[in-house]
């Protein structure tokens, strides 16, 4: 670093001024500030009509991490992401991305462009795109409307495009309308959507309903390939799945934590045994 | 799969196909127009050419909704407002044109300010009696309202059949407003009586084919720009927005700004129509902002067919021809038999006309194909 970089460094206002900073809002937009934790989310609460979907929710996302959360249906799971994508806004607690990015601040779309991308429950594509464009569309690439009248894919993009196609094992389906997929192609295309985002954070929302045994292994070795360079949140029903994957594993029961750990410790932890895998 | 740009939006087939059969119709009425003498059987009437240009000017408004209403989903009832806007900005340059040929030969003051004993032209009436002025309004007013109508609505979320209930509320609030004496648009007559358009006189044959094939002219470049758009990255983001707008969210689009482009654009085009359409009917008048016009409207391109583009064309030419037929027969059965279309083409022909030519297609192809096998065996044996 020259002296004059240093000393600018030494200048930057955010750094310097904790008020500069404008209290929670980004310091750079879009920029996550990830050190060793890339989501917090702290006592957060989501009620609906007085019922309590999250309650006083605490939870990290270590950065690099693959984290599986499980819980009985109606623990709150989906709800959890609902929160960190900005889809419902919490009536209380605080969801950090990164360092600096506040999350229940920020509109779907300005998470969506720093780097959170979330594969739904119920696959949701584009049905009358097919899957190639499906993934043109949710390519990381300026989303302004403008530039999109006169944006041309260029031959990496195609190339980047297809290479998404084929880790999802859709080559062969490229320019079939994704809405006559099949359930399990459905997830599939999601996924490679979410992919295509280049996202810091992915949130994957019971991966593998209506897939065949097979489908699931390669569902399972895409998810810990991805691990490592991006931090992944699964959830899941099935707990073999999760044990093949083995990773750190939340339970979620009436909206909070009830144990995390490994796999081993979660399931021989008495309160887990009582409320889930007992029954 | 199209990645258009203008140029491939140009001669792409589809394009191809529909400027051919546009101008090959116009140009075809303009010749029997101009070279058989009136009483010949060949002869196309002054009066069909108007009717034409008519009919060229509902087109390019079905083409305006089907881009907000087939592609992105947005059911307006108030398009009709955006078309009389910009037919009320032609009309005020035709208007100031007329000059000193009024009844009362007031030099500035158009008739009805004159008759309301006004003493000098408001404000918004300067500029207008220059052409390129008035084109710029004939753009920018219904552009701007819609960028702001829709920049409100489509930020907050509005959407569904809310939108089209408030859309249709601005086109009615729009149409109270112009009926109005005070607002200056001449009040439930409108402003009529237009002597020229650019010097050419408005009575003049010529100057009624030259109508006829601006309006030709606009439909042409309107569509090869619905193409483009339709065929681009955008468009397919739009069609997105349809299909899954949060999707879309979550992807990372900003939904409202797309949605406020189309709308926008499609607002404009709405304009140009109305533009078009006012010289060759001689008249505008607030009954143009009747919430039933818009109303008529969406029916045109229910009727073509949606998100095809050429589907709204025809769609307009089709009801209108038929209104045009049915209301010599029996005017006062024209709204019931107008009711009773939409009601069929939603539950039998949900994709209208050239959705069912689409479907049934191949079977054609497959049995003209069989026809001209036969023929060909035959001939070999
Ligand atoms: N939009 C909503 N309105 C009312 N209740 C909701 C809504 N979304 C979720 N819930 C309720 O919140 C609870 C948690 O739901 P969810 O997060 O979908 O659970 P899961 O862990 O199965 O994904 C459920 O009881 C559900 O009925
Ligand atoms: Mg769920």
């Amino acid at each position: 670093m020259t002296a004059l970089d240093s000393l600018r460094e030494t200048f930057r206002r955010d750094q310097v001024f904790d008020f500069m900073r404008q209290g929670t809002r980004p310091v750079l937009p879009g920029q996550v500030d990830a050190g060793k934790n890339i989501l917090y989310l702290e006592d957060i609460t989501v009620s609906f009509d007085g019922f309590k979907a999250l309650n006083d929710l605490t939870l990290y996302i270590k950065t690099g991490e693959l984290r599986c959360i499980i819980g009985p249906n109606g623990a709150g799971k989906s709800t959890m992401m609902d929160v960190i994508t900005g889809k419902t806004r919490p009536d209380s607690g605080t969801c950090f991305f990164g360092q600096t990015l506040d999350l229940t601040r920020m509109s779907e779309t300005d998470i969506a462009t720093a780097g959170i991308g979330r594969k739904f429950q119920k696959p949701t594509v584009f049905p009358e795109h097919t899957a190639f464009e499906n993934l043109e569309l949710a390519m990381n690439a300026p989303k302004g409307a403008w530039h999109s009248l006169f944006s041309q894919l260029s031959g990496e993009q195609r190339d980047w495009i297809e290479q998404t196609l084929a880790t999802v094992g859709l080559l062969d389906d490229r320019d079939k309308v994704a809405g006559l997929l099949s359930h399990g192609q459905k997830q599939w295309l999601e996924i490679g959507m979410v992919l295509m985002q280049k996202p810091q954070l992915l949130l994957v929302d019971e991966p593998i309903a209506g897939m065949t045994r097979q489908e699931v292994e390669r569902t399972g070795e895409l998810l810990k390939s991805l691990a490592g360079e991006h931090s992944v949140v699964v959830v899941e029903h099935d707990m073999e799945f999760i044990r093949s994957i083995a990773s750190t594993v939340t339970v979620l029961h009436q909206g909070s934590v009830l144990a995390e750990g490994t796999m081993q410790q979660v399931q021989n932890d008495p309160k887990v045994i009582e409320v889930y895998l007992g029954e | 799969m199209r990645h258009s740009t203008f140029k491939t939006a140009l001669t792409d087939r589809t394009a191809r196909h529909f400027i051919g059969v546009l101008f090959a119709a116009t140009l075809l009425a303009v010749l029997c127009n101009q070279l058989f003498p009136a009483d010949s059987a060949l002869h196309v009437s002054s009066y069909t050419i108007t009717l034409m240009g008519k009919y060229l000017c509902y087109a390019l408004l079905a083409l305006a909704l089907d881009l907000v209403w087939g592609y992105c989903g947005i059911l307006s009832l108030g398009h009709g407002a955006f078309f009389a806007l910009g037919g009320y900005a032609m009309g005020m340059y035709l208007m100031r044109q007329i000059g000193d040929r009024g009844v009362y030969g007031n030099p500035t003051l158009p008739d009805f300010m004159v008759f309301l004993n006004w003493k000098e032209l408001p404000w918004y009436w300067h500029g207008v009696d220059h052409f390129w002025f008035a084109a710029l309004l004939i753009l920018l007013v219904p552009g701007l309202l819609a960028f702001v109508f829709g920049w409100l609505a489509f930020r907050s979320r509005v959407t569904g059949v809310y939108l089209s209930i408030i859309t249709q509320a601005l086109t009615y609030a729009l149409m109270l407003a112009f009926f109005r004496n005070e607002l200056g648009f001449g009040g439930n007559n409108g402003l009529t009586d237009f002597k020229d358009l650019l010097g050419f006189s408005l009575q003049a044959d010529s100057t009624r084919v030259g109508l006829l094939i601006a309006s030709a002219v606009a439909l042409a470049v309107a569509f090869v720009l619905c193409r483009w758009i339709t065929g681009s990255k955008l468009g397919r983001v739009v069609l997105a927005v349809r299909d899954a707008e949060s999707r879309a969210r979550f992807v990372g689009y900003r939904t409202e700004h797309y949605k406020l482009w189309v709308f926008t654009v499609s607002a404009i085009l709405a304009g140009i129509a109305g533009a078009l359409y006012v010289p060759q009917v001689g008249i505008i008048n607030p009954g143009e902002f009747s919430p039933l016009n818009s109303i008529e409207l969406v029916v045109w391109v229910a009727v073509g067919g949606r998100a095809t583009l050429y589907g709204a064309v025809i769609g307009a030419i089709v009801v209108n021809y038929g209104k045009t037929v049915f209301t010599g027969l029996m005017p006062e059965a024209w709204l019931f038999a107008l009711g009773g279309l939409f009601v069929l083409v939603t539950v039998f022909m949900p994709q209208g006309l050239t959705g069912v030519v689409q479907q049934n297609w191949p079977k054609l192809k497959a049995r003209l194909s069989r026809n001209t096998d036969q023929e060909t065996s035959n001939d070999c044996a």
